[in-house]
């Protein structure tokens, strides 16, 4: 099918509707999509590649959901199980943002700029751990963006403390919450979601508790995770409903498809997706979420190479050079550890892109 | 399946000035989709075939030296060999077992072996196993004859006598003498490789050509290696494949001296001490171009070592027609920190979930397995 019609509709900045997306996934013209892509792509980010110095902390990996892909979790008990301290938190990052950044200061001259908490969901850690953590960090590092707890995290707090969603998530937000990661949206469609991941919360309390956060003021992101069992008709679905809430809250920053890990993981069936796949999955994703200002190629995830790959197929986000992303790791992504920042902009170089380091609301730092 | 191509239904031939103008100017996407027309236009679209073979390396004991082989060793060395006949038997035999059907004999310029060896090793083999051998780059024919004392075509008749089939690409690097004086100075020059291959294609032996690219060579370079193949290939149209690799650049002269003394490709610049591998990118664009260029090659094959299973797929659609081999050894680039294990299950299912239908095939690229 040819793909004219469509070209016409992006290149007039209209709407794409979900048979457009399903053709879009269907056509094997990745040259069309990709370059329809990267022209809207420009049209919001002009020829900027971001990338951001964050560093990730877990503060446990204790979890009582156990999902089923999810290679980090253990149960309490189990070998290998750890929950780290607010002091080791504070110890860890101030080992690495330096000296400059732990006192009070003004100064912007960090080496990174964003610290990046995602955990388990701890069987006895009330909300106050989670108060105490995010002023003690305050406190120590004033300068530092505290971008935290997935949706499935907010929601496990709110219960564990009876506390309303916007309760919880105020909160937070008053200790030093500023912003959200986008994890455990998973796929929304039930079906597929009890499949992958029976234990977590639904797709529907998960755009719930967004929606909530985004009325609070505090910004977050939105992922997809592919490649499993679900179907065409299945990421679209996800996309769309993520493209009514943002019509409806503007609160997203970015999208971030996540191709999903089988090694260490038991769900049956699971292979890796094609870098073919991902790549069309990022430009898809680019030319339909029309009102999401970014998209991330998280490079941790896809690997060095598809995600410079993905520059060229509508991405306008590398996100970090980071380190320490116990989840993603032990899932068995494929990339190497670490990249240096030199090498992080040179790949975006390559791609004839401009690199920009940002901060947590996607501003410039020199 | 046809070894040669008829040029007839092709647009015209790409010349050198556009060919340049293409690596450095054209849009990435807009080179992948030329390259993906010609492959289409070249093969049966849905067909990707790869060949389940053993690099088999006799000896890691070189009289060269390259700055960018992690591989070689000096005499003496402790971790010096020359492979014994018992193990390559013995690795024959596991390659037959597991459904293989080629050996790949590569090794390094070892002074103490001569013509004799080589001939006593391909009879031995020959006679034991149905093998086929592809096997001696041109800088190893080149020193063989010359230790021999004989020309290019005794050896090469020699040597195909005793059993040689066919002969890899090895050692091109780039065919480009400013290049190769600062990588690998003491190689056999550009001419005398090319030479090598035309007098294999002369007696009717097949081989294949490679590049290795992402050193200190810039596009020009790259336009006139593959204008050099394309001429020979004009002549004699003796090669199969080709299959440009990116250098890797861990634990190498190359990198660890910094022994580079100037220019890198075009859009690098910076004068660090590690030369930065050749990028995702960098790689496809010399991927579609290759196969836009060279455009009397029937195969381009995608390197999964260099590059990981998911840049190869990606490769299928900017240019390559074939994974290559199942490289159930590859010491050399292994040497070099990059470990891709991919058993012939997983390169089944890496074709398969590109969108093709994976075909095991031999040297000459006739399908000899479409039951996958
Ligand atoms: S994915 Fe998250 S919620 Fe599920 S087990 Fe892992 S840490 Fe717990
Ligand atoms: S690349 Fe080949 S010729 Fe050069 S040192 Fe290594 S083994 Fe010897």
């Amino acid at each position: 099918m040819s793909l004219k019609r469509i070209e016409k509709n992006v290149l007039a900045g209209k709407r794409l509707n979900p048979e457009d997306a399903r053709a879009l996934f269907e056509s094997e013209d990745i040259f069309t999509i990709g370059r329809l892509a990267n022209t809207v792509a420009e049209r919001k980010n002009g020829n900027n590649a971001y990338f951001v110095q964050n560093h990730h902390i877990n503060p446990t990996n204790i979890c009582v959901n156990r999902c089923k892909f999810c290679a980090f979790s253990r149960s309490k008990g189990d070998e290998g199980a750890y929950e780290l301290t607010i002091k080791q938190i504070i110890n860890k990052l101030r080992k690495h943002v330096g000296a400059r950044h732990a006192v009070p200061s003004h100064s912007q001259s960090t080496s990174f700029s964003e610290v990046h908490i995602v955990g388990g969901l701890h069987p006895d850690w009330g909300i106050d751990f989670y108060l105490d953590m995010l002023g003690s960090i305050k406190k120590n590092f004033p300068g530092l963006h505290i971008k935290a707890f997935t949706a499935v995290e907010i929601d496990y707090l709110s219960k564990m403390s009876g506390l309303s969603l916007r309760k919880t998530l105020t909160a937070l937000q008053e200790a030093g919450l500023e912003s959200m990661p986008g994890g455990g949206a998973e796929i929304f469609s039930g079906p597929v979601r009890n499949r992958i991941c029976p234990e977590k919360i639904s797709g529907r309390r998960w755009l719930t508790v967004m929606e909530t956060a985004h009325r609070v003021g505090i910004k977050s992101n939105a992922t997809m995770l592919y490649g499993h069992v679900e179907q065409y008709r299945h990421r679209i679905d996800h996309m769309a409903k993520l493209r009514d809430l943002q019509d409806r809250t503007g609160g997203f920053q970015a999208f971030i498809p996540l191709a999903f890990h089988p090694k260490n993981t038991t769900i049956e069936g699971a292979r890796y997706t094609s870098g073919i796949d991902d790549l069309k999955t990022i430009a898809i994703s680019r030319l339909f979420l029309d009102n999401f200002p970014h998209i991330k190629a998280y490079w941790i995830m896809l690997g060095e190479k598809i995600a410079q790959l993905a520059l060229k197929f509508g991405a306008d986000d590398l996100d970090g050079t980071i380190i320490e992303e116990k989840i993603t790791h032990s899932a068995g992504a494929l990339s190497g550890v670490a990249m240096t920042r030199k090498e992080l902009v040179n790949l975006i170089q390559q791609a004839g892109k401009i690199s920009v380091e940002r901060d947590s609301f996607y501003r410039a730092i020199q | 399946m046809d070894r040669h191509i008829s040029r007839k239904k092709q647009t015209p031939r790409i010349t050198r000035k556009k060919g340049l103008q293409l690596l450095k100017n054209a849009d990435l996407l807009e080179l992948g989709s030329l390259a993906d027309s010609m492959r289409k236009s070249l093969h049966r679209s849905k067909d990707v075939s790869f060949i389940v073979d053993r690099n088999i390396n006799y000896t890691n004991v070189c009289i060269n030296k390259c700055k960018f082989c992690a591989f070689y060793r000096e005499e003496g060395d402790s971790d010096a060999y020359i492979l014994t006949k018992r193990k390559l038997f013995q690795k024959i035999r596991e390659t037959l077992a597991l459904g293989g059907t080629q050996i790949l004999m590569q090794g390094g310029l070892h002074s103490g072996l001569g013509l004799d060896y080589y001939i006593d090793l391909l009879r031995s083999i020959k006679k034991k196993f149905p093998v086929h051998v592809h096997g001696f780059s041109p800088p190893e024919i080149t020193y063989i004859a010359e230790t021999a004392r004989l020309s290019i075509k005794e050896t090469l008749l020699a040597l195909r006598e005793a059993g040689l089939d066919s002969i890899p690409g090895g050692g091109a690097e780039i065919l480009s003498d400013r290049v190769r004086e600062q990588v690998s100075p003491k190689k056999i020059r550009s001419g005398q490789w090319l030479r090598v291959m035309e007098e294999a294609h002369g007696i009717g032996m097949k081989t294949t050509a490679t590049m290795m690219f992402g050193t200190v060579e810039g596009p020009e370079d790259i336009i006139e290696h593959l204008h050099a193949l394309r001429g020979l290939q004009d002549r004699t149209g003796g090669f199969t494949a080709f299959i440009p690799w990116s250098f890797q650049p861990m634990n190498t002269e190359l990198n660890k001296r910094s022994a580079v003394s100037g220019q890198r490709s075009a859009t690098q610049k910076s004068k660090n001490h590690r030369i930065h591998p050749a990028t995702a990118v960098e790689y496809l664009r010399v991927l579609a171009l290759s196969r836009v260029y060279l455009d009397n090659v029937p195969n381009i094959q995608a390197s999964w070592v260099t590059q990981g299973l998911k840049m190869a797929q990606v490769a299928l659609r900017f240019g390559a027609n074939d994974f290559g081999s199942t490289m159930i050894e590859e010491n050399v680039v292994a040497a070099a920190g990059v470990k891709y294990c991919a058993a012939v299950t997983d390169i089944v299912s890496a074709i398969r979930g590109a969108g093709f239908r994976p075909v095991q095939r031999d040297m000459y690229y006739n399908i000899i397995n479409n039951d996958l």
